[in-house]
């Protein structure tokens, strides 16, 4: 029997697969047709503290190998999610961690949404590719300093575990790691999607009614395994990776790279049986090379 | 819902660029409503490619029948699906068409709008005492589906092309006008149910709110994941920003919010 459990800071993983953040909705949309039993968190659509109405459609555009998206973090609110969601996710799937994904527009609502959800989630991840909108517009995962203080704020009002899930656009990863290290975080989210758009030639028209929007899927993997690499030489934190994983080797090519845990989502809107794929397949390969547990995968390059 | 290996039984082209799809789908068939769509994972398009939605023209004995149009890559590729491969089909999905109506039930269709239309008359005969009518328009005879199959239910079948080809000269809305116009004056109550292009749509929901029938309003807007779960369907309402695949794909017209 292969241990497949794993851990990110405190929160314990019943299995080493999660969901990626706003692929899976709040959780429960896809009872049916994947696999819970084999799922060891879900991360559930981004949320803030007041409803947000997201962007005007299209909001998708399907691209060789991959989906550039632009939905913006269309949701109802924390309110909301803390009276119907959580409660309806927890009765319908009552034995998957869930993780909370939140977001905001300045420092004070990023730390308002995480002690709001005090400890009705299992763990918080903070999406920090979103513009501060009191700095300019640009976005809190690109400036160390900015990242630091925003995760210092969300971190003293939250005693879950504290993910910081990272843009890859940055020259290098080191220096926001180490932000995130620095001011409380307990593991690292890598990666978010990457900047992207796409025109209609005939309309000569951007495709997305935002103009970009962000690229994931397939194409994305090995940006994924690049970040993570690069992560994971510089830091303790555990990594929960995601960004293309289509198959077992996708997700084996993450551990190896030093990942803790790993993610799917785009993945999912082709193949849900993709939960179960990498599953079996992980817990094959760790069978076949002599690893009793998934965790031993954890950065084991040669 | 399930994620369902189907065996493609039959798969046929049926003229003017549509092609009907029959496959062994019993989980799904099971428990689907008139106006729920399935979501195909064409198997000849890479694992990066998403799954195309269609509506479920009909479904009984475990058999599962969508009839499409071959509009792009997608439905391109879903052609060259010959009997005995599998598919993987996800569904039923969705919030679909009431199967009773009061009084008169005017189905509405246009192109492979119809689609939806078939299993919905066949629920309305056996769970009513409906009378049901269809309305259908193309832009010519070859757009103009399974009229044959609807006439075989014993339903009277209106059509209309915009050269003239088949039935009334022009829209849909001519033939409608004019049956809308005699139920009004012998104050007999309808329905209205109708999928097809977003101007056929907002036409019939404008007439179903001023005649005070009730409206049913099946709505298509591209699709990510199908379940609910991504935000990318979005249909305006009064309650908002709906979700297409999960609060649709049919809408009480009153709901809708046209831009
Ligand atoms: C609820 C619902 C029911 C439908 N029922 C039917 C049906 O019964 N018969 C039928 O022929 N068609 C139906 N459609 C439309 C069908 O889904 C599209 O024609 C098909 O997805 C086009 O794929 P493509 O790759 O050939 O086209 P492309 O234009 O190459 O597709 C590119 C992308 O846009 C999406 N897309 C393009 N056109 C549409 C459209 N009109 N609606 C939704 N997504 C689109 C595709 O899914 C794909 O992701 C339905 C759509 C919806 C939302
Ligand atoms: C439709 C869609 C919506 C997303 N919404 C969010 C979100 O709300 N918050 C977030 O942190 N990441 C979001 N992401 C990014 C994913 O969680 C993930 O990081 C990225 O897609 C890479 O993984 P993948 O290639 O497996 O999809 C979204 C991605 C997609 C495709
Ligand atoms: S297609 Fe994903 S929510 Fe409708």
């Amino acid at each position: 029997m292969i241990d497949v459990s794993v851990s990110l800071g405190a929160l314990k993983m019943p299995s080493f697969i999660a969901t990626a953040s706003g692929t899976f909705g709040y959780g429960f949309e896809y009872v049916g047709a994947v696999d819970y039993s084999k799922l060891g968190a879900v991360t559930a659509k981004g949320i803030r503290v007041e409803p947000w109405p997201g962007n005007s459609m299209p909001r998708h555009c399907e691209v060789p190998g991959g989906l550039i998206n632009a939905i913006g973090l269309q949701g109802t609110g924390v309110e909301h999610f803390l009276s119907i969601t959580v409660p309806w996710y927890r009765m319908q799937v009552p034995s998957v961690p869930i993780i909370a994904n939140i977001w905001g527009d300045s420092v004070e609502s990023y730390a308002r949404v995480a002690a709001k959800l005090g400890g009705a989630v299992d763990a918080l991840e903070m999406n920090v590719s979103c513009p501060n909108v009191k700095a300019g517009g640009h976005t809190f995962g690109q400036d160390p300093k900015i990242l630091a203080e925003v995760v210092s704020a969300v971190r003293k009002e939250t005693k879950l575990p504290l993910l910081v899930k990272l843009a890859p656009n940055v020259p290098s990863i080191a220096p926001y790691v180490k932000a995130c290290e620095d001011s409380g975080a307990d593991a690292l989210s890598l990666i978010n999607t990457i900047p992207a758009m796409a025109i209609d030639i005939e309309k000569r028209r951007p495709v997305l009614a935002n103009v970009s929007g962000g690229l994931s899927g397939r194409c994305v993997h090995p940006v994924a395994v690049k970040m993570v690499y690069e992560a994971y030489r510089v830091t303790k934190l555990p990594i929960l990776a995601m960004g293309g994983v289509y198959n077992a080797k996708d997700a084996i090519e993450l551990f190896l790279a030093g990942a803790s845990a790993v993610a799917v989502g785009t993945s999912l809107f082709t193949d849900p049986g993709v939960v179960s794929s990498v599953y079996d397949g992980v817990v094959d390969y760790c069978s076949r090379h002599g690893f009793s547990a998934v965790r031993e995968l954890t950065g084991a390059l040669n | 819902m399930t994620d369902e290996k189907c065996s493609v039984l039959e798969h046929v082209d049926v003229g003017g660029g549509y092609r009907r799809l029959k496959v062994a789908s019993p989980a799904i068939v099971k428990d689907v409503q008139a106006g729920q769509f399935v979501h195909v994972r064409v198997p000849q398009l890479d694992e990066s490619s998403l799954r195309r939605p269609f509506s479920v023209f009909d479904a009984g004995d475990g058999v599962l029948t969508l009839l499409y149009k071959e509009v792009g890559r997608g439905t391109k590729a879903l052609g060259l699906v010959k009997a005995g491969d599998e598919i993987n089909i996800l569904g039923p999905l969705g919030h679909g068409f009431p199967s009773k109506a009061s009084g008169t039930a005017l189905l509405v269709g246009g192109g492979y709008g119809v689609a939806p239309l078939y299993l919905l008359a066949k629920m309305l005969l056996k769970n009513s005492s409906a009378k049901v009518k269809l309305f259908v328009g193309g832009r010519t005879a070859a757009d103009i589906l399974a009229l044959d199959e609807f006439r075989q239910l014993g339903i009277e079948v209106f059509p209309a092309t915009n050269d003239g080809s088949l039935g009334e000269k022009g829209l849909v809305t001519v033939p409608l006008d004019k049956e809308i116009a005699a139920l009004s004056a012998s104050s007999a109550p309808f329905e209205i149910f109708a999928c097809g292009p977003d101007p056929m749509l907002k036409a019939v929901s404008e007439r179903a709110i001023s005649s005070g029938a009730k409206g049913w309003i099946s709505m298509d807007r591209h699709m990510i994941c199908g379940v609910g779960a991504c935000y990318a369907c979005i249909q305006k309402t009064v309650r908002g920003n709906s979700r297409c695949c999960i609060e649709g794909p049919v809408f009480a017209a009153e709901d809708l919010v046209w831009e």
